[in-house]
């Protein structure tokens, strides 16, 4: 059984979920979550990327017999993807207790101290 | 096996040092701390002219990280490049200069600027690592490279411009950037997989020697516009601009247009290297020249109204960026017509680039008196302000040369570039120019009502007790000055050495490609 | 934050110990096994949330000093680069200490793989760097929860909007 073009829904529903969350949340935590969301979506599309059919473990000593490795580029693509994801994940939430701090709400509609 | 060819990676790898190393000077006190902050700037600034001469007179550096020899992109008989490659041409070394340069002058005004705030160990460490990414997306080769250290600048500048935390306008502002710029970033990354999973290379040569455009490449090319527009503050999409340049402090700010720079460079660099003439049509010539048109006058006209002197200023930096993709976008127009590119596109091209050298510097030394300004005030508010000329008259002049320079007055350097890209865009279309010189009045009526309002006018009595400006900051808008004076009075030098191969390097994709592929191609 | 109840002190206090050795081992086996540096770095720094969890912000930021986490996130991120410049002699990141590709292909190394040089020395930097990094932002992130007091922070002056 293969799974055909399945992940690459997947992530474009996922990704779509992220940008909806940006745009229609008011809470600023759920629009950080959209955010991370959009980051496992991109991901996800990477992991699913990379694989080539009847590939085998890029390691010299342990493929065997096989003619074709896959690159494991992606996947170092996406731990660094992932790394960069946390530190702006943890910024983010910092940010927004910091907002809390100043402002006493998470409503993105009361946050209007800069304008024109 | 000299020094020499080592530049590129002492460029990202020495102000990564001075970032990591900054808390262990710091324990030593405060002289330490800035002690080493400037030595690591000038270094980093030498360092790039070093590089800079080296490109100018070597051609294309190539640099492979971690391989046995520093320039074998291609070893054992691979057909593909593997590992990270740096690639510095003529275009990235020019772009680097700039950025270090105003590195180093932000560096040395946020010495007694910064000084009365807490925490000057880490903004001194985010400062470097901004200057890494920053340098970093200039001298890449390597698409995915690309995106990580867009990264890291724009990590250290969510930081910097939150850096006034007890401010909820500058945390707000953070946050507005912090979401604009990951949804940009993210969709950066998901064009880099959709070229990667086309021709699995990520590298910038690679994929430019292989690449014929399919849907997937129009929609990754798609991507990375938009995205990279977004971050470089063009029109549709420039609102966090005046929030974050307006926020942050001012040596940051300083810094802050040349990293925007660097998106811009991305965006050329996919244009022009990758895509090249691959991309036959004109569609994405327009949008630049349109998105160019759109910033620089809706932005202008934004900015005649403001009041606070570095919402202004920042206005004025999205206008100015769209002189830049005007220029870049005529010289689009002509790419892969030899008879059209010698007429006006590469002029245009020499405009654009030139643009983007001089607006790094006078933008940021505007930035650097507003600063000053807010340093000697306390306020930021223009109408409150009045007289200062005679309090600091060194201030006064530095802000009058760079007013002239941006509202391209003819002696300046700004007039030198602006000059190309009317000449250019004229032979593309009439309409073009009338745009660009109206956005070029409007520009210099801002400046003569903040010179006027803020440095002339009777000596108000709130300005009695105003402060001595120090030596340092002076030091830092000094350098600038000194850059905008000297591209002022040699303009056919800085045409012919600076910017006529940069704008080169920018239509030679194939020279571009072949230092990377070498006989494969 | 009050500290939890007994049985979840000393279940926190045994798992936090095990995740510590366990992170270690993922840090250490990094350049053969999945995992690495940052991975298990995030493991080890699990020992400070379980420690947060179980007996609440007050009592365990009495306990740490941050000037050691910061510490270990500069001797990290410093050792790190050292590794960078010293395969500088052929370039940058020059992986200087790896078995060459002839005697590891002729089966001289023990062991199914060849050791990896300095990957698995800048694992270990990595992983330093991460412990301190992470378990720095979560201690940063719950003192912002709960005794955060702008005045505290610095006593901020000196801004420009009067």
């Amino acid at each position: 059984m293969t799974v055909g073009n399945m992940p690459f829904l997947v992530v474009g529903i996922l990704f779509l979920m992220g940008v909806l969350a940006i745009l229609r949340e008011k809470n600023l935590i759920k629009i950080a979550i959209g955010i991370s969301i959009i980051e496992s979506a991109v991901n996800m599309l990477l992991i699913t990327l990379g694989y080539r059919l009847s590939g085998d473990i890029p390691v010299y000593f342990l493929s065997g017999d096989v003619d074709v490795m896959v690159m494991p580029t992606p996947q170092a693509l996406t731990l660094t993807a992932i790394v960069i994801a946390l530190a702006t994940s943890a910024l983010m939430l910092s940010v927004i207790m910091l907002i809390y701090k100043h402002y006493g709400t998470l409503n993105v509609d009361e946050l209007r101290r800069l304008r024109g | 096996m000299n020094w020499h060819a080592h530049l590129p990676a002492l460029l990202l790898a020495v102000p990564l040092l001075g970032a990591f190393a900054t808390p262990v000077f710091n324990m030593g006190g405060k002289t330490l701390r800035n002690a080493w902050f400037i030595v690591i700037s000038s270094s980093v600034f030498l360092i790039a002219l070093a590089l800079w001469h080296q490109v100018s007179v070597n051609g294309i550096q190539v640099y492979v990280m971690g391989a046995e020899q520093f320039a074998l992109s291609l070893p054992s008989g691979m057909k593909l490049p593997v590992r990270i490659i740096l690639e510095v041409d003529a275009l990235s070394a020019f772009m680097a200069l700039a950025g270090s340069i105003t590195s180093l002058a932000g560096a040395w005004f946020s010495l007694s600027f910064m000084d009365r705030f807490t925490g000057l160990s880490r903004f001194v460490s985010l400062y470097l690592l901004l200057t890494v990414g920053m340098l970093g997306m200039m001298i890449t080769g390597d698409l995915f490279n690309f995106f990580v250290f867009l990264e890291i600048a724009s990590v250290a500048s969510y930081g910097l411009v939150a850096f006034w935390r007890d401010r909820p306008q500058a945390i707000e502002a953070s946050f507005k950037y912090m979401l604009l710029s990951q949804l940009a970033a993210m969709l950066v990354l998901v064009a880099i997989g959709f070229l990667y999973g086309r021709y699995n290379v990520l590298n910038m040569a690679a994929i430019g020697s292989l690449i014929h455009m399919g849907i997937v490449e129009k929609v990754a090319l798609a991507f990375l516009i938009s995205a990279l527009a977004l971050k470089c503050g063009a029109f549709p999409m420039y609102l966090w601009i005046p929030d974050a340049y307006g926020e942050a402090p001012a040596s940051v700010s300083c810094l802050l247009v040349t990293v925007s720079q660097a998106s811009l460079y991305g965006l050329f660099r996919v244009c022009f290297s990758i895509y090249g003439l691959a991309m036959s049509n004109k569609v994405v010539a327009w949008i630049l020249i349109i998105f160019g048109l759109l910033s620089m006058f809706i932005a202008v006209s934004m900015a005649v109204i403001q009041h606070e002197v570095k919402r202004l200023m920042a206005y004025h930096a999205v206008s100015q960026t769209g002189y830049m993709l005007l220029g870049v976008g005529v010289g689009l127009l002509a790419l892969g017509n030899s008879q059209a590119l010698a007429e006006y596109g590469f002029t245009a091209l020499k405009g654009g680039v030139f643009h983007i050298f001089n607006h790094a510097m006078y933008k940021g030394l505007l930035f650097l008196t507003a600063g000053t300004l807010y340093y000697m005030t306390g306020t930021r508010d223009l109408n409150k302000m009045g007289g200062l000329v005679r309090k600091s008259p060194w201030t006064a002049f530095m802000f009058v040369v760079a007013a002239a320079a941006i509202a391209g007055l003819p002696p300046m350097n700004g007039f030198a570039s602006k000059l190309l890209i009317y000449q250019s865009s004229f032979a593309v279309h009439p309409l073009l120019t009338v745009v660009a010189l109206v956005t070029s009045i409007l520009t210099l009526a801002s400046f003569v009502k903040v010179f006027q309002t803020a440095f002339l006018g009777p000596e108000q009595d709130r300005m009695a007790d105003v402060k001595k400006v120090p030596a340092t900051m002076l030091v830092g808008m000094g350098i600038l000055t000194v850059a905008v004076l000297l591209l002022t009075f040699f303009p056919t030098w800085a045409l012919s050495h600076l910017v006529e191969p940069a704008a080169k390097a920018l239509v030679d994709q194939a020279g571009y490609i072949a230092a990377i592929m070498g006989g494969a191609f | 934050m009050k500290p939890l109840s007994i049985v979840v002190r000393t279940c926190c206090d045994m798992f936090a110990w095990f995740m510590v050795v366990f992170g270690s081992y993922v840090i250490i086996h990094g350049d053969v096994t999945p995992g690495g540096g940052f991975q298990g770095g995030a493991i080890v720094a699990t020992f400070m949330a379980l420690l947060l969890v179980a007996y609440g912000g007050e009592k365990v930021l009495s306990w740490v000093k941050f000037s050691f986490y910061n510490g270990l996130l500069i001797v990290g991120l410093l050792l790190f680069l050292l590794f960078g410049f010293s395969g500088m002699a052929n370039s940058f990141f020059y992986n200087f200490l790896a078995v060459p590709e002839a005697v590891a292909l002729a089966g001289g190394a023990h062991g199914i793989i060849p050791p990896s040089g300095t990957i698995a020395l800048m694992d270990i930097a990595v992983g330093i760097e991460v412990t301190g990094g992470l378990t720095l932002i979560l201690l940063y992130m719950f003192k912002g929860t709960r005794m955060f007091n702008l005045i505290e922070m610095g006593g901020e002056t000196g801004h420009d909007s009067r």
